[in-house]
Order: structure tokens, then C-alpha cells, then sequence
């Protein structure tokens, strides 16, 4: 009998529930934009005015897809990118109602090369890096299975130990931005592979080699931290922020002559690096209370200046004039020119 | 020995046999030592393993139990808190105590004047630390205009450097505490103003990016309240089930159907039974996401298989003479059930309670597609707030980029395995002090 009431009582509780409104600001989206849109949530919820935003982190591609399907309270009302909306989610949000959408670029993300600091400094050119992990490179005019064991077989200049190099896998954002601003820019300096037709070229260009030399060390970029520290031959890819925090252990490659430093990816000379965004559902706005508040707070110098929290997380601060113009956009809640309006 | 010694003087002669016994029980007294050995051999090999992970767990994490604070002279400075000097709570929540703190500093180290050395110089104690002032002068405003010594928590670069985890001779820029800062710190130090305390708020606060403010009572809370919502749902479902399916069941296609499959169930990855809350609870109910009550009907039918078998198992071992004894003193089947078979069971169906309960309290990968591994906060304060668990929290903070987290993460593995070990060692209690052998 008590049983039998403890499962009605559940039920009950159940469906008052999902009756009742929301008053959280719900986030998904991004693992990269996790870290900061979790610190501006976590200073906004220190306010005590409004509860504490709550973030998931559900990948770009799975955030949109929450994000699109549809306004009301059991949709998120903002979602975090790693990359810029594609045209089919924001036609897939419009077919489900969701229209007006206000883009926030919140600042930079470079992705770095790094080894353990205990082994030396190496500068890499994109078309060396491209040779060390692809699956197939032209060799004498050949497309072939890579050949290449060591990195000096690439390059005397390289250090003469094997190729071994650490990064994530392919459902992570972090390997789609390497893939487009690595793999596919050092492809295309080679004659043999601007030869080919196009699938085959897109195929060439972006398959990563699975003889060792690249090896998927899953989501978790602090286990690739540690395993550079154990392995002095290994190298890594991860987000610049993990190199940041573990300055100590890791040197970051050089790319191009240009070391992976605040500066400059901030002034963009560091050549692998991407802007991150978040996605405000217009339609929230007034309606989950606190938006935008957090907004507000998110686009503030405090957080998004140069000296503020979320540089210190490791994000790069936009330059000064693109800040204005975004913190304008934010705070007036300017939607996106969509193709449909 | 005498079954040897019999076999031999059916046949051959007895002296070319003795021979023969002896090399043959030599061998099989050989391969009875080689097969102790092997077993000792796998217990050294599990219980060696089972100490590495405790020592790496414990060595990693038992640091995050103590902080480090800066003690500072703090003036409450009226002109800053409360110009117009009205004490009113929304004034007072509302000002800038980060400049209080900056203030304090200077006050510490005048000779330090150039800006971004002063920021530098506050950034010692932790970007949570005006907190504190902000909580003393609201339960005390008559403390504004006056001096006081008040303990901050030091950020966790700082801290990091008390604790030896990052080293002091390495080159300035291989370090994330500079060399003006490691000076400062030594000369607080020397006057006595750090000190390590035992971190209570590791235990007593929420999910935070500041890994010195992070603690585990957000997912504790949760844990709890999804824990409460599978045994409600998963008990007395799998305690009705497994008494049908024993007691009353005929024993027929269906039935045994019914048996294949919750043995099957309870095979089936954790993973599906999340995207089937998904479809179902989500999509289908419309019930919140991240909520524990979500959690916890995922987790109950996870569970069910498990406890309907364990269920099953005990009340099998009932012997049918105590069922028979009671149907003939005239029992019905339902009171033989309720008043003989059941009570007699229930340690068993406990057990395998406890045991399914620590498995699901250890699952990530189903309340992944709910919505629970988020950050969140705030503390729930009931089943549809949002929420999240031990094990998402350790696998949050194993993903962080700070170095601090990942002593965080093995304390909170620590606390886990602790809940884990109190769980199983509730089961051997039960099982110990109310079983019956027959």
C-alpha cells in the first residue's frame, strides 16, 4: 500500500513538473565554449539575483540540434559553437520556429602542436605536419601510403624520432577546426594532390594516417597532457588553453615560424586558430528570466576584455574594435541576416 | 589414496605398480601446488592492481581536503561599501568588494604601484574571495569602518605552489605563478598570513570553474535525490515481479519468455537505456532534462533486471517445506507468501538491492543523453531541479584544463569509492546478521 502510494506521489510529481515554467537559463552546446561560458555563468550566478545558468556540454553539432527543435521551456535557450552555423541548422531551427537568432562571436581558440618541454622546440611548416599524419602523401609523384617513420624522413631540419602525435577524435570539434585549418591548407600546396579529382583530393587531404603515427586519444585533452609528459617522443593537438595551464610541462610547436603564444593568435599571425560563438534564441528572451542579464554579463570587459576572467580561462580576447561592434550586437540582441528573411 | 591403491591390485603385479602410484601422485600432488599457486598468483596480481589505483587515487587526491588561505588586514572602508551610509542589505550586496580586497593588498605591499602588478598581487587569493566580505558585512554591517583580519581563499595557482605541484625552479615563464607573486607569497608566509585549514567547503558547496571553490554537495544532493527515485521505483516493481514469476507464475511459453528477456535486460549496455529515457521521458512525458527524478527512472530500469534475478535467486532458496508446512496448516498462497517466503527472502533481495543501487550510483553514460552531465551550480533543491551525480563530476572535472582539478577529481573519486564501500559493506551486514542456511 505504501509503495503503492510512493509510485502515485512520484507520478503526480512528475507531471506538476513538467507544467511548471523554467527560471534557469539552460546552455548546450561546445565542449571548447564549455569552459568559458561556465566561468560567465558561474560569475553571473554569483550576483544572486538570477540561479546559476546550467551548461552542457554536448558537442556543436548536437547542440544545434537541441538548440533548433523548437522555443518554448523544454528547448535551451542558448547554445555554444566552436564554428559558425551551418545554413542547414539554421534552416532546420526555422522549420521548427526558432527565426530570429543573435550570433555572439565571444573570442578566439588556437589549437596548438605541443611537446613535452624536456624535448626540444620544433618548428613545423603545415605541409610537414600534413606529410607526418596523413594517410596517404605524394611521394616523386606518387600519391602513396605514407612512407614516413621519423620526422626527419619528412624534413632533415626535423628531430630524428619516430612520428607519433596525440589528438582527438573525429566526433570532436577540435579535429574538425585541425582537419580545415591544418590538413586541408598543407595539402594544397602539392601539385600532385591539386591533380586529383575532387572526392579523391577531399579524401587524400583529410584522412588521417592509422599505421600509429596519429593515434585517437579520446575526448579528454588532460590525458594527452599527461601521456606528452610520460612520452618526450610524443606530440599532441589540443586547445590552447590546456597548453596554457601546463606551461610548466609542454612548449607548444611553432607553426610556420610562429609560436603558439596569446599574442599571437590574438593578432591572428598564428595561423591555426578559430572563432568561437555563442547562439542566443531570441524568442527566450524575456520569457526565461535572466537572459539578457547574462548577456550582458557574458559580452562585458570584465569577462570578454582582454583582462578579464575569460582570458584567464585561456580564451582570446577579440580586438578591441570587433569587441565594440559584437558587445553592440549582444546587447541589443541584433538577430542574424538569415537567406530567409 | 585408497581409491589408487584398490585400482592397482585389480591387475598387475603390486610391485610394479607401487612404482607407478607414487610418480602419479607425485604429479598430482604437483598440479594441486601449480594450481594454489596459480590461484595465489591472480590474488597478488588483483589485489596489486587494486592497490596501485588506490595509491595513485589517494596520493593525488588527499591534498584537495586542506586549502590554503591569505590572511589579510581588511578595512571595511565605508566610502567603498556604503558611501550614503543607509546599511541597506541591497547597498551592501551590491558593492564593489573587489576593490576592498585590492585596497588590503596595498596596504600589505605599498611599494607595489604599477597596475598590472597590483592586479597580479590580487589575483593571489581566489576571483571568489570578495564573497567572504560580502557575507561578513551583510551578517554583520557594524564590522564597516572598522579593521579585521579576515582569511581568503588563495587561487588555485597559489595554491598549487603551496602544495609542491608546481615547482619554484623551473624558468619564470614555464610557471603560472610569476616570480613577483612566489616573493609576495613568501613574505606573507614569513609573517604568518598563510595558513592551511581543512577544506570544508569541498564538502559544503557546488560545481564552480574555480577549482578552489568547487565542491562535491551539488552532485552529493543529486546522487541522493536520483538514488531515492531508483529504489522507490526499482524496488517494489522487481520485489512484485520476482514473487509472480516464483511463487505464482504456471510455468509456461510466455513465462518463460518473460525470464529470457529480463535475463537479457539486464545484459543490455547502460548507454540504451538512456536514449530510451530520451524517447521516452523526454520526448515522449515531457518531463524536465537534467532532473534527478529523469536520473532516476533511467537508472530504476537499469536496475529492475538486476534485482528481479538477485529477488528470484533468494526466494528459490527458500526450501518448499516451510511453504508446504504453512499451506498445511491452512495459509493461503498469498499468506504464505507475505508472512513465510518473503521475510525469509528479503535478506537476499536486499543484498542484490544494494548491489544493483552501487552499480547505477557508478553510471555515467545513461544520464549523459538526459541532459545530467552539465554544470550546474546551484544546489537541487528538489527532483526536477537540475542536477548531476559523483561520477559525472569526476568526469566534469577530469576534463578541465586546470591543473588544480585534478586533485579535485581524485578526491571526489575518493568520496565515491567511499559511498561504494559503504553500500557493499551494508550488504555483507544484512546478509551476515539476518540470513538463514538451511
Amino acid at each position: 500500500m505504501k509503495q503503492t502510494l510512493a509510485i502515485a506521489a512520484l507520478a503526480t510529481l512528475a507531471f506538476a513538473a513538467s507544467a511548471e515554467a523554467r527560471d534557469q537559463i539552460r546552455v548546450v552546446g561546445s565542449s571548447t565554449v564549455y569552459p568559458f561560458t561556465t566561468a560567465a555563468a558561474e560569475r553571473f550566478g554569483q550576483s544572486g539575483e538570477f540561479p546559476t545558468p546550467v551548461v552542457e556540454s554536448t558537442g556543436t553539432g548536437g547542440g544545434f540540434k537541441l538548440f533548433c527543435a523548437g522555443v518554448g521551456v523544454d528547448h535551451p535557450d542558448l547554445s555554444n559553437a566552436s564554428r559558425a552555423i551551418k545554413p542547414s541548422e539554421v534552416e532546420m531551427c526555422a522549420k521548427n520556429g526558432v527565426d530570429e537568432i543573435t550570433e555572439i562571436k565571444v573570442g578566439y581558440d588556437g589549437i596548438v602542436l605541443a611537446n613535452s618541454k624536456q624535448a626540444e622546440q620544433v618548428e613545423f611548416t603545415v605541409e610537414q605536419i600534413w606529410q607526418g599524419l596523413a594517410k596517404e602523401v605524394p611521394v616523386d609523384g606518387e600519391i602513396v601510403p605514407n612512407p614516413y617513420r621519423n620526422w626527419s624522413d619528412i624534413d632533415p631540419s626535423l628531430p630524428d624520432t619516430k612520428i607519433e602525435v596525440l589528438g582527438p577524435p573525429p566526433t570532436s570539434g577540435t579535429r574538425d577546426a585541425f582537419v580545415e585549418l591544418v590538413m586541408e591548407v598543407g595539402c594544397e600546396s602539392f601539385p600532385e594532390v591539386e591533380a586529383l579529382d575532387e572526392d579523391r583530393m577531399e579524401q587524400v587531404c583529410k584522412t588521417m594516417r592509422e599505421d600509429g603515427g596519429f593515434v585517437e586519444a579520446g575526448e579528454n585533452d588532460n590525458l594527452i597532457v599527461q601521456k606528452l609528459d610520460a612520452n618526450k617522443a610524443a606530440y599532441g593537438i589540443f586547445g590552447f588553453s590546456f597548453l596554457d595551464q601546463n606551461a610548466d610541462k609542454l612548449q607548444g610547436s611553432l607553426v610556420s615560424g610562429v609560436e603558439p603564444t596569446y599574442e599571437n593568435i590574438a593578432d591572428g599571425s598564428y595561423p591555426v586558430s578559430r572563432p568561437l560563438f555563442i547562439y542566443v534564441k531570441n524568442a527566450h528572451a524575456g520569457v526565461i528570466p535572466g537572459i539578457q542579464e547574462f548577456i550582458d554579463e557574458y559580452t562585458s570587459e570584465r569577462a570578454m576584455g582582454e583582462d578579464g576572467y575569460l582570458a584567464d580561462k585561456g580564451l582570446i580576447a577579440l580586438p578591441e574594435e570587433e569587441y565594440e561592434q559584437v558587445r553592440e550586437k549582444a546587447t541589443s540582441l541584433t538577430p542574424m541576416a538569415t537567406a530567409s528573411n | 589414496m585408497t581409491d589408487i591403491a584398490r585400482e592397482g591390485h585389480r591387475g598387475r603385479p603390486a610391485a610394479q605398480h607401487a612404482d607407478l602410484s607414487q610418480a602419479r601422485l607425485r604429479r598430482r600432488y604437483a598440479a594441486e601446488r601449480r594450481f594454489k599457486l596459480y590461484g595465489v598468483l591472480a590474488i597478488c596480481l588483483a589485489i596489486g592492481v587494486l592497490g596501485i589505483l588506490l595509491f595513485s587515487v589517494v596520493s593525488k587526491g588527499y591534498t584537495a581536503f586542506v586549502k590554503t588561505e591569505i590572511g589579510l588586514d581588511v578595512y571595511f572602508d565605508p566610502e567603498e561599501i556604503d558611501p550614503e551610509g543607509t546599511r541597506d542589505p541591497a547597498v551592501l550586496a551590491d558593492a564593489n568588494y573587489d576593490r576592498v580586497i585590492r585596497d588590503a593588498f596595498e596596504r600589505t605591499f605599498p611599494e607595489v604601484s604599477e597596475r598590472r602588478e597590483r592586479r597580479a598581487l590580487s589575483d593571489l587569493v581566489s576571483s571568489g574571495a570578495w564573497l567572504v566580505l560580502r557575507d561578513r558585512v551583510l551578517e554583520d554591517p557594524s564590522v564597516i569602518g572598522t579593521t579585521e583580519r579576515v582569511w581568503f581563499r588563495a587561487s588555485d595557482d597559489v595554491d598549487m605552489l603551496m602544495k609542491g605541484y608546481i615547482p619554484r625552479d623551473v624558468p619564470e615563464t614555464a610557471r603560472r605563478v610569476s616570480d613577483a607573486q612566489i616573493a609576495w607569497i613568501d613574505a606573507l608566509d614569513e609573517a604568518g598570513q598563510v595558513g592551511t585549514r581543512f577544506n570544508l567547503d569541498f564538502f559544503t558547496a557546488g560545481d564552480s570553474r574555480e577549482p578552489e571553490l568547487a565542491g562535491i554537495w551539488g552532485a552529493v544532493v543529486g546522487t541522493f535525490l536520483t538514488m531515492v527515485v531508483t529504489l522507490v521505483l526499482s524496488f517494489p516493481l522487481a520485489v512484485a515481479t520476482a514473487v509472480y514469476l516464483e511463487e505464482f507464475a504456471p510455468k509456461n511459453r510466455w513465462t518463460d519468455l518473460i525470464e529470457v528477456n529480463i535475463n537479457n535486460l539486464a545484459a543490455v549496455p547502460s548507454i540504451v537505456f538512456g536514449l530510451l529515457g530520451l524517447a521516452v521521458f523526454l520526448g515522449w512525458f515531457g518531463l524536465p532534462r537534467s532532473a534527478p527524478l529523469v536520473g532516476g527512472m533511467v537508472l530504476a530500469l537499469m536496475n529492475l533486471p538486476i534485482i528481479i534475478i538477485a529477488g528470484r535467486a533468494s526466494l528459490k532458496a527458500v526450501p518448499p517445506s516451510i511453504r508446504e508446512a504453512a499451506l498445511a496448516v491452512g495459509a493461503s498462497r498469498l499468506q504464505v507468501v507475505t508472512h513465510h517466503v518473503l521475510p525469509l527472502a528479503m535478506p537476499g533481495i536486499l543484498t542484490g538491492t544494494i548491489i544493483g543501487m552501487a552499480h547505477a550510483l557508478g553510471e555515467t553514460a545513461p544520464l549523459l543523453m538526459i541532459g545530467m552531465v552539465a554544470f550546474i551550480v546551484d544546489i537541487p533543491s528538489g527532483f526536477t531541479d537540475a542536477a548531476t551525480v559523483l561520477p559525472v563530476q569526476i568526469f566534469l572535472w577530469a576534463d578541465s584544463p586546470e591543473r588544480a582539478f585534478v586533485e579535485k577529481t581524485s578526491a571526489a573519486i575518493i568520496v565515491l569509492l567511499g559511498f561504494l564501500v559503504i553500500m557493499n559493506a551494508l550488504a555483507v551486514i544484512l546478509r551476515r546478521r539476518f540470513e538463514r542456511r538451511w
